[in-house]
C-alpha cells in the first residue's frame, strides 16, 4: 500500500514524524526525498521525539552524519553536500544502513543504488507555504506492514 | 623565554598552519583554502576535503615554518583541532600533529574548534576580560556562550536546526549564486531594501537563547518559488537584504538579551558569519546605547585559521594541559569546561 498525508503546518509534520518514530525498529531505513525547505529535517525531528531523544536534532548538512541516542540509536544522514554516490563509500555507510539503529537519510535520491532492498521512501512536497503533501512508498514487506500500522493510527488522515 | 606554538587546523575546508608567540603575536599564518575546489558543488564535499587536506597539509606546515624564520626545534608545543568538524578532515591534521609532536618530543594539545574561535579575539584585543557573552556563528554553528572565566563555558543556547551560515549557503544555492553564500549575499543585499519583504524572525521574542533558522529558510525559498511559478521577476537584492536583516535581527536581539541578563559589559563575536559587516554594525549600535563594548576579530581571523588554534593551545600549554596521543577526532564536540 501507499499512503499520502497532507500536513498543514511544520508542527503537524513533526507530529506525523513522531508517530513514525514510535513505530520504528532497529535496522529500519527511511529514505527522504524533497527539495530545500520541504521539511525533511522537521519530520526527522518528530521521529526523534517519538524515540525520546533528548538532544537537539539539527541539520547535519555540515557533518553529513549525526548520531542520536533515543530508545534506539538514530543515524541521521544529510547528503545535501554529496556530489556523487560513491562518496558514501567513504562514510562506512553499511555499518549504519545494516546496523543496530534507525537510519534516516535526507537527499536519498543521491545514493539510490546503495539503499537496501527494504526501506521506506518518504517524499515531501510543497502544497503551499505551510502545507505539505507527504507520500510514503514502501519497499519490501516490512514497510507494507509498517504503513498499515501507521494508517490505523487515529487522526493520521484528515 | 617566549613560547612558540604551532597551530594546525583541518576541521572543514581550510588547511591551515600558524606559528604564534606567547598566545598573542602571529609570526606566520598560512591558510590554503579549498573554497574554489568546492565552489562548483555548492558546498564542502567531505571526501574531496580530506583528500585535499592530505595534499596540502605538509606544504602548508612547511610554509608556516619558513615564513616564521623559525625551526621545528624552536617549537614549544603543537596544538591541533580535534573537533567538531568532518571526521575525515579532522583526522588529517590530528595525525600529522601527533606524529610531529612525538618525533620532536614536545607536548601535543587537542583544541576544540569552537573554543579557538573565541580565542581568535584575544590575538587582537588585549582588553577582553571575562565575564563576557560570545556569539559563535558560522556555517556549522550558531551558539551563544557565557564565559565567566577563560576555560569555563556555559552554553546558553544554540540552533535547533540550521546554523546561520548554513542558511546563507542554502539560500545562495537556491538563487544560483554559488558557494559560500555569506559574502555574495552581503554584497548583493547592499543594493536591496531590507524592509521590502517581511520574513519571519524565528524565536526572537522567545524566552530561551536558542535559535531556529529553518522556518526562515523555508519562508525565503517559498517566496522565490511562488515568484517563479507566476513567471515574475525575482528581486534578488531585495530578497537577500530582507533575509539578511531577519537573520541579523535575531542574532543581535538574542546576544544583547544575554549580555543584559548576565550583566556583562563585553560582547564577543566569533566565527565566519562574524565577518558580516551589517551584523557588526547593528550589534555595535545596540550595544553602544547600553554601554556594552563589542569585539570581533579581523576578517582573516573570523574564518577558519590556525592562528586561533595556536593561541588557544598556548593558554592550555601554560596550564600544562597536554593531550594524550590517543586523542580521537570528534565530529560533534560540545563546548565544555573540560574538553580533553
Amino acid at each position: 500500500m501507499n499512503l499520502t498525508i497532507i500536513t498543514k503546518s511544520p508542527e503537524e509534520t513533526k507530529n506525523l514524524g513522531k508517530e513514525v518514530g514510535k513505530l520504528a525498529k532497529r535496522g529500519d531505513l527511511l529514505a527522504f526525498y524533497g527539495e530545500l525547505g520541504a521539511g525533511k529535517t522537521c519530520f526527522i525531528q518528530g521521529i526523534s521525539r517519538g524515540l525520546e531523544v533528548k538532544d537537539y536534532v539539527t541539520s547535519p548538512s555540515f557533518t553529513i552524519i549525526n548520531e542520536y541516542q533515543g530508545k534506539i540509536p538514530i543515524f541521521h544522514f544529510d547528503l545535501f553536500r554529496l556530489n556523487n554516490a560513491e562518496e558514501i563509500l567513504e562514510l562506512s555507510y553499511k555499518e549504519y544502513f545494516y546496523g543496530e539503529g534507525l537510519t534516516v537519510i535526507e537527499w536519498a535520491e543521491k545514493i539510490e543504488q546503495f539503499l537496501p532492498k527494504e526501506h521506506l521512501k518518504i517524499d515531501i512536497k510543497f502544497k503551499d507555504r505551510y502545507q505539505r503533501t507527504i507520500s510514503f512508498i514502501p519497499q519490501g514487506d516490512r514497510f507494507n506492514n509498517f504503513l498499515e500500522e501507521l494508517s490505523r493510527i487515529e487522526n493520521i488522515r484528515d | 623565554m617566549s613560547d612558540l606554538i604551532l597551530g594546525i587546523e583541518t576541521s572543514c575546508d581550510e588547511t591551515a598552519a600558524a606559528i604564534v608567540e606567547d598566545g598573542k603575536k602571529i609570526i606566520s599564518n598560512v591558510v590554503a583554502s579549498q573554497i574554489s575546489i568546492h565552489q562548483k558543488y555548492g558546498g564542502v564535499v567531505p571526501e574531496i576535503a580530506s583528500r585535499k587536506h592530505m595534499e596540502y597539509i605538509i606544504p602548508v606546515i612547511d610554509k608556516a615554518l619558513d615564513e616564521s624564520g623559525k625551526k621545528i626545534t624552536d617549537l614549544s608545543a603543537i596544538a591541533v583541532t580535534y573537533g567538531p568538524g568532518l571526521i575525515g578532515s579532522l583526522l588529517v591534521g590530528l595525525s600529522v600533529a601527533k606524529a610531529m609532536a612525538y618525533a620532536q618530543n614536545i607536548p601535543f594539545i587537542g583544541i576544540n574548534h569552537l573554543e579557538a574561535h573565541i580565542y581568535a579575539n584575544l590575538l587582537e584585543h588585549n582588553e577582553i576580560k571575562p565575564p563576557f557573552v560570545c556569539l559563535i556563528v558560522s556555517g556549522g554553528h550558531t551558539s551563544l556562550v557565557y564565559i565567566r572565566h577563560f576555560g569555563e563555558y556555559k552554553l546558553l543556547g544554540q540552533t535547533k536546526d540550521d546554523a546561520a551560515g548554513e542558511v546563507f549557503d542554502k539560500i545562495a544555492k537556491v538563487l544560483d549564486l554559488g558557494y559560500p553564500g555569506g559574502p555574495i549575499t552581503e554584497k548583493l543585499a547592499k543594493e536591496g531594501e531590507p524592509s521590502s519583504i517581511k520574513f519571519p524572525r524565528p524565536l526572537l521574542n522567545d524566552k530561551s537563547y536558542d535559535f531556529s533558522f529553518s522556518g526562515l529558510k523555508t519562508a525565503v525559498i517559498y517566496y522565490i518559488k511562488e515568484l517563479k511559478k507566476e513567471n515574475k521577476n525575482i528581486p534578488v537584492s531585495d530578497i537577500l537584504a530582507s533575509f539578511q536583516q531577519a537573520v541579523i535581527d535575531v542574532l543581535v536581539g538574542k546576544t544583547i538579551k544575554a549580555a543584559l541578563k548576565f550583566k556583562t559589559k563585553q560582547i564577543i563575536l566569533a566565527g565566519g558569519v562574524a565577518a558580516n559587516s551589517l551584523l557588526r554594525k547593528e550589534i555595535k549600535k545596540k550595544a553602544n546605547l547600553l554601554n556594552i563594548k563589542v569585539f570581533y576579530p579581523s576578517i582573516f581571523l573570523c574564518t577558519d585559521n590556525a592562528a586561533m588554534i595556536a593561541s588557544a593551545g598556548y593558554y592550555k600549554f601554560k596550564e600544562n594541559k597536554k593531550s594524550s596521543l590517543n586523542l580521537d577526532a570528534v565530529s560533534r564536540l560540545p563546548l565544555e569546561r573540560k574538553n580533553q
